[in-house]
């Protein structure tokens, strides 16, 4: 019952926020764009979270679903929206099955300094390329939507209908998969590995195929970051970046899928206003509120709604 | 009868400690042994070497005529054999139910799946006949940390049953439970274990547990087998009498071993 539920939320979100798309400042609508696009990155992140492993590098696939868009567009002239989010996700997949390999087999500190250095690896790696733009990045071609290309002007809010929809079908899977089997199957994992061994499971595989789904989240969350910015740099693999979505993660908490979307919007609110209170000092605004979080909200924003679902309905009952 | 588990010249030592040296045994099928012995006689080892936590130095483990030694456990666990342990290994954050329905997905196999939920009618109506079989069903939605150590050992067990193994090794069922509890705690789980058919060797240090419940009783003293035979036989041994009950058969052992064991 609680998962038909969730279900109609979520469709009534997207519904709600397409038509928003009518009356939406630019500014807000991009600033959302990009959120929802992060929001994604952090989801995959709390996959991982819940498992009971901290990823300090899911820039790395973040930037590189950023690149493989902006690479198909100026390179090869490939623009379509949905072969672009393809050739990112396939891509991200290609690099998670690898580096996966490895990584399955660390856990804690060890597991989040290394998917760390990979991130930074990429980063040395497009730093140095000229031909990518070095530190500068460079620019994304326009977009087209299945052979239509939209005018300049309206490409945003196509986008932003397009990011919309994408965020609402990854909620609706992760959904679905943090209820699953293999949902608590991380959940098994984070608490006794050895139980998870005597019950014929092997934690590794486990970690590894929650690793990919992870890397796949982020890559559709940086390619959608790409299409909305038109702009790609190596700053996006940094790990500062990385560490962002750790603190949107930590903000939002893991106790529902839609926290961290609800807390990557917060996140870019605070930062745009922070930036405009502070232009030189506005990290310290971040880190206060972090500080803050951790102190009274452990398990994040969403632990201050005591029961979300059932006041949810109630609201839009009335509404 | 059928021999279900043999080793051959099981031998383990961890640099010049010797856990384990030579053990020979075989296991019917469907027996109920007990093993004794006093601290570090090799008891746990060699739970540990059968169901693949340990690699044996040398020597072989046969299960059902099938090699099985350096398996890993989740190799042990598919073959047939599966354990509980002395300290009671859960997910302490989740309930109880939630455990048992991870250990039912993950023993059938359907732990990858993702388009299904974890809690399904079916699948919770089993999980709460299994709990109600080891009489832990009002535990259900209650969060696994703060359950009582009886009840945490049951569900250790019950969780290990799920897959319906052909042989069960318990190791101190009945650790850290109060006296007046043992023998409930023995009854649901021989109960429980007999109903399925499945042979089990458990390791006990109460002798009034070991010859109510055992039919074969296994002494280890100092890694070695020094006695293996019907209860009351071994029981009786001389070396059994002197290393390990002492002349006072029916007296508790000292307290605190579990403690030194953990």
């Amino acid at each position: 019952m609680r998962s038909d539920r969730t279900l109609i939320l979520l469709v009534v979100a997207v519904v709600v926020l397409w038509g928003f798309a009518a009356f939406m400042p630019n500014w807000l609508m991009f600033l959302t764009t990009v959120a929802l696009a992060k929001g994604l990155v952090v989801l995959g992140l709390v996959l991982l979270l819940r498992t009971g492993l901290v990823s300090f590098g899911q820039g790395l696939y973040f930037c590189l679903g950023g690149y493989v868009v902006g690479i198909a567009g100026q390179w090869w002239g490939v623009t379509d929206v949905g072969l672009v989010m393809l050739l990112a996700v396939l891509c991200a997949l290609f690099v998670s099955c690898l580096l996966g390999l490895l990584l399955c087999r660390y856990r804690e500190i060890f597991f989040a300094m290394l998917t760390m250095a990979f991130s930074m690896i990429l980063y040395g790696i497009l730093v140095k390329s000229q031909a990518l733009g070095s530190t500068d990045g460079f620019n994304i071609a326009s977009a087209s939507l299945f052979g239509w290309q939209p005018e300049q002007a309206a490409l945003g809010t196509w986008i932003y209908l397009l990011t919309v929809l994408i965020a609402g079908i990854v909620l609706l899977f992760m959904h679905l998969y943090f209820h699953s089997p293999m949902g608590f199957a991380g959940e098994a994992i984070r608490e006794n590995e050895i139980r998870v061994e005597y019950l014929g499971v092997s934690p590794r595989q486990v970690v590894y195929l929650k690793y990919l789904i992870a890397a796949v989240v982020a890559a559709i969350g940086g390619a959608l970051t790409a299409l909305t910015a038109g702009h790609v740099d190596p700053e996006m693999a940094f790990w500062t970046t990385s560490g962002e979505f750790v603190f949107i993660a930590l903000l939002g908490g893991t106790g529902h899928v839609a926290a961290p979307l609800a807390a990557a919007f917060l996140f870019e609110l605070i930062r745009t206003y922070a930036f405009d209170l502070a232009p030189y000092t506005w990290q310290m605004i971040l880190g206060a509120v972090l500080l803050l979080i951790i102190f009274f909200l452990p398990r994040g924003l969403w632990s201050l709604l005591p029961k979300p679902s059932a006041k949810r309905k109630n609201n839009d009952g009335h509404s | 009868m059928t021999v279900i588990l043999e080793t051959r010249g099981l031998s383990k030592s961890f640099g010049a400690v010797t856990a384990a040296a030579n053990i020979d045994m075989t296991l019917q099928e469907g027996e109920v042994v007990g093993v004794i012995g006093s601290n570090g006689a090799g008891k746990t080892t060699f739970i540990n070497m059968v169901t693949g936590y340990l690699r044996p130095s040398s020597g072989s483990i046969l299960f059902r005529d099938r090699e099985i030694t350096g398996f890993s456990p989740r190799r042990v666990t598919r073959a047939g054999i599966c354990r509980s342990f002395q300290v009671a290994q859960l997910f302490p954050e989740l309930t109880t139910l939630e455990n048992m329905l991870i250990a039912a997905s993950m023993l059938d196999g359907s732990h990858l799946a993702v388009l299904h939920p974890l809690k399904k009618p079916s699948t919770i109506d089993k999980a709460l006949k299994a709990l109600d079989e080891y009489g832990i069903g009002n535990y259900a939605d209650a969060q696994v940390a703060t359950l009582p150590q009886g009840v945490r050992n049951l569900l250790d067990i019950a969780m290990a049953m799920l897959g319906g193994p052909a042989l069960l090794l318990l190791d101190e069922p009945t650790s850290g439970v109060a006296i007046e509890e043992k023998f409930g705690l023995m009854d649901t789980v021989m109960n429980a274990v007999g109903r399925s058919g499945a042979a089990s060797l458990f390791v006990e240090h109460d002798m009034e547990v070991i010859s109510r419940y055992a039919t074969r009783v296994i002494a280890f003293y100092e890694g070695h087998i020094i006695a293996d035979g019907p209860t009351a036989e071994a029981l009786g041994h001389s070396q059994v009498r002197e290393y390990i009950i002492g002349t006072e058969l029916h007296r508790q052992p000292a307290e605190g071993r579990d403690h030194a064991e953990n």
